[in-house]
């Protein structure tokens, strides 16, 4: 089929990478709302940093070894440094190629940034750095090749619309093996460790979900049906999956929290991604209610161990992500898709093939994250201080307050050093 | 009785609140005060402007006590506060003229004595 631009594709796939991009500011916003409040600027960091790693590794490797060429477990080195990356669109496709990676860069940006809610407040943020950069190309680009880019999984039949492979599973499921390797918070299970922020909890997650119809309604690479379904479903899916987590929340404390409704946003949002444009919007509706249950599951019984995955990455992405992708194997109608029925509609293969990739990806995840972080570790330390991390991560890490007031604070002029000022308290 | 007022670094609050209620001490006031005690001052960067920041967060404990609970109550602000680093804070113990609860009217000692202790 030869190949030709359609400008409202075009239009509609600028727009949803922009929508995708800013997803990855909102997560930071989500996550720093729920730290304490001497970490969100590092925890902010960590997220902005993603941006700044990713967008380049994705540029020089990692979109290559994802969309270059059909290899069973690994794409070719064909466009590494976007070479052939042009205006020319890729087969069978109505976009330009370059946004093509574009939009797939942020997607990679985002799952990156994702992981960071495993090891905030203690992991050092150099060691962050060095660990996004290796994990975007040997995790990301190796799982977005299985799901998007001609691996084993999606030529077998796996079906994943917009990432319950590489994004939700990769970072649940690396999210699990980072928390286990950089190790527990110093104060983790000995004190209280509250969110210092549940507005910006619910700003931010309100904004994910504004981003994530970028993210799934974008998945099609087209303004065709599979898309507005998408879109739809995803208006809806993240909407069941709050009234029933608003009854799971009352059952179990009587009151329906605010912290709580933003998770429940997440995990629908996350839950209807890799379905969005293969079940009908019943089947949406449903998959927002029935999967709430085993995310709550998972983060109510996680803080009893000792386990500091401290934002429950596992259980928002990795056990909604893994949900997802199964419930396409039971739930898929091609009347709606237009490509496979599952199950429920006599296609038992397609259960199969959603099954394999509910295996693969999780194992995947771990084992190589858990051997990354280990071979970082031996090159640099992966967390602070303990000092350092109770006094905090901004200060220490950045040398900023997310709330000075500028108290006491003398000013330092350039030319002077910052030899000799004279402190205003002594002079009391 | 004594007012004991413990002056510590915030990310020892949580150690010395243990610390005191395990020696059984029980009535404790708390407040985020700003100070500055001979520590390093830290310097922070915002855009062009470096700043020495020469005031630190602390806490500051007020605990008004009956004489038999002044060495535990300094004993547990020490214990809980102490890092070994400049700035770990210091403890001051005044005289208290009187004391008085609201609520029942009690003074004095038995002002200061936990309900049930």
């Amino acid at each position: 089929m030869p190949a030709q631009i359609d400008t409202g594709d075009t239009a509609w796939m600028l727009v949803a990478t922009a929508l995708v991009l800013v997803m990855t500011p909102a997560l930071g916003l989500f996550y720093a709302g729920l730290v304490r409040g001497k970490n969100p600027l590092n925890t902010f960091m960590m997220c902005i940093s993603a941006i700044a790693v990713g967008a380049i590794t994705w540029a020089a490797v990692g979109y290559s070894l994802a969309f270059d060429g059909t290899g069973d477990l690994v794409g070719g080195l064909g466009h590494a440094f976007l070479k052939d990356v042009t205006f020319e669109p890729r087969d069978e496709m109505t976009i330009p190629h370059l946004l093509f990676m574009a939009y797939q860069a942020t997607f990679c940006i985002l799952t990156v940034a994702l992981i960071s809610g495993a090891v905030v407040e203690r992991m050092r943020f150099g060691a962050w750095l060095v660990f996004a950069a290796l994990w975007s190309v040997l995790v990301y680009a190796v799982l977005a090749h299985w799901g998007f880019g001609g691996g084993w999984l999606i030529e077998g039949g796996t079906l994943d619309f917009a990432g319950g492979i590489a994004v939700e599973m990769g970072s649940g499921f690396s999210a699990l093996a980072a928390a286990l390797v950089v190790g527990a918070r110093k104060d983790y299970g000995r004190q209280a460790l509250l969110p210092h922020n549940s507005v910006f909890v619910l700003l931010g997650a309100s904004l994910l979900w504004f981003g994530w119809f970028g993210f799934n309604g974008g998945s099609g690479f087209t303004t065709g049906q599979n898309s507005v379904l998408a879109f739809t479903n995803t208006m809806l899916c993240p909407a069941a999956c709050l009234l029933a987590w608003f009854a799971l929340d009352a059952i179990r404390g009587r009151k329906v929290t605010a912290v709580g409704a933003a998770t429940a946003i997440i995990v629908g949002c996350v839950l209807i991604t890799p379905a969005g444009g293969f079940v009908s919007p019943g089947w949406a509706i449903a998959l927002g209610a029935a999967g709430a249950l085993p995310c709550y599951a998972v983060i109510v019984w996680r803080p009893r161990t000792r386990v500091d995955e401290t934002l429950d990455v596992l259980a928002a992405h990795g056990i909604a992500g893994f949900t997802g992708i199964l419930f396409i194997g039971f739930f898929a109608q091609q009347n709606w898709n237009a490509i496979s029925d599952g199950l429920l509609y006599g296609n038992a293969t397609q259960l199969k093939w959603q099954a394999l990739a509910a295996l693969a990806a999780p194992v995947y995840s771990f084992v190589v994250t858990f051997a990354l972080l280990k071979v970082v570790g031996l090159v640099m330390p992966l967390r602070a201080t303990e000092l350092d991390e109770s006094i905090g991560m901004d200060v220490t890490q950045h040398g900023e307050e997310a709330y000075a007031s500028g108290e006491g604070a003398i000013l330092v002029s350039p030319e002077a050093g910052i030899e000799e000022p004279v402190p205003v308290a002594d002079s009391a | 009785m004594k007012l004991v007022i413990g002056i510590v670094r915030p990310e020892k609050a949580n150690d010395v609140l243990e610390a005191l209620y395990r020696a059984e001490v029980r009535g404790v006031s708390l407040s985020r005060v700003q100070g500055h005690g001979g520590e390093l001052d830290r310097v922070e960067t915002y855009r062009g402007t470096t700043v020495k920041m020469g005031l630190s967060d602390k806490v500051r404990f007020e605990i008004a006590v009956s004489d038999d609970f002044v060495q535990p109550t300094i004993d547990a602000l020490c214990d809980g506060g102490r890092t070994g680093e400049v700035g770990d804070g210091k403890i001051f113990v005044v005289p208290l003229e009187r004391v008085v609860r609201i609520r029942t009217g009690e003074t004095d000692n038995r002002a200061v004595t936990p309900v049930g202790a």
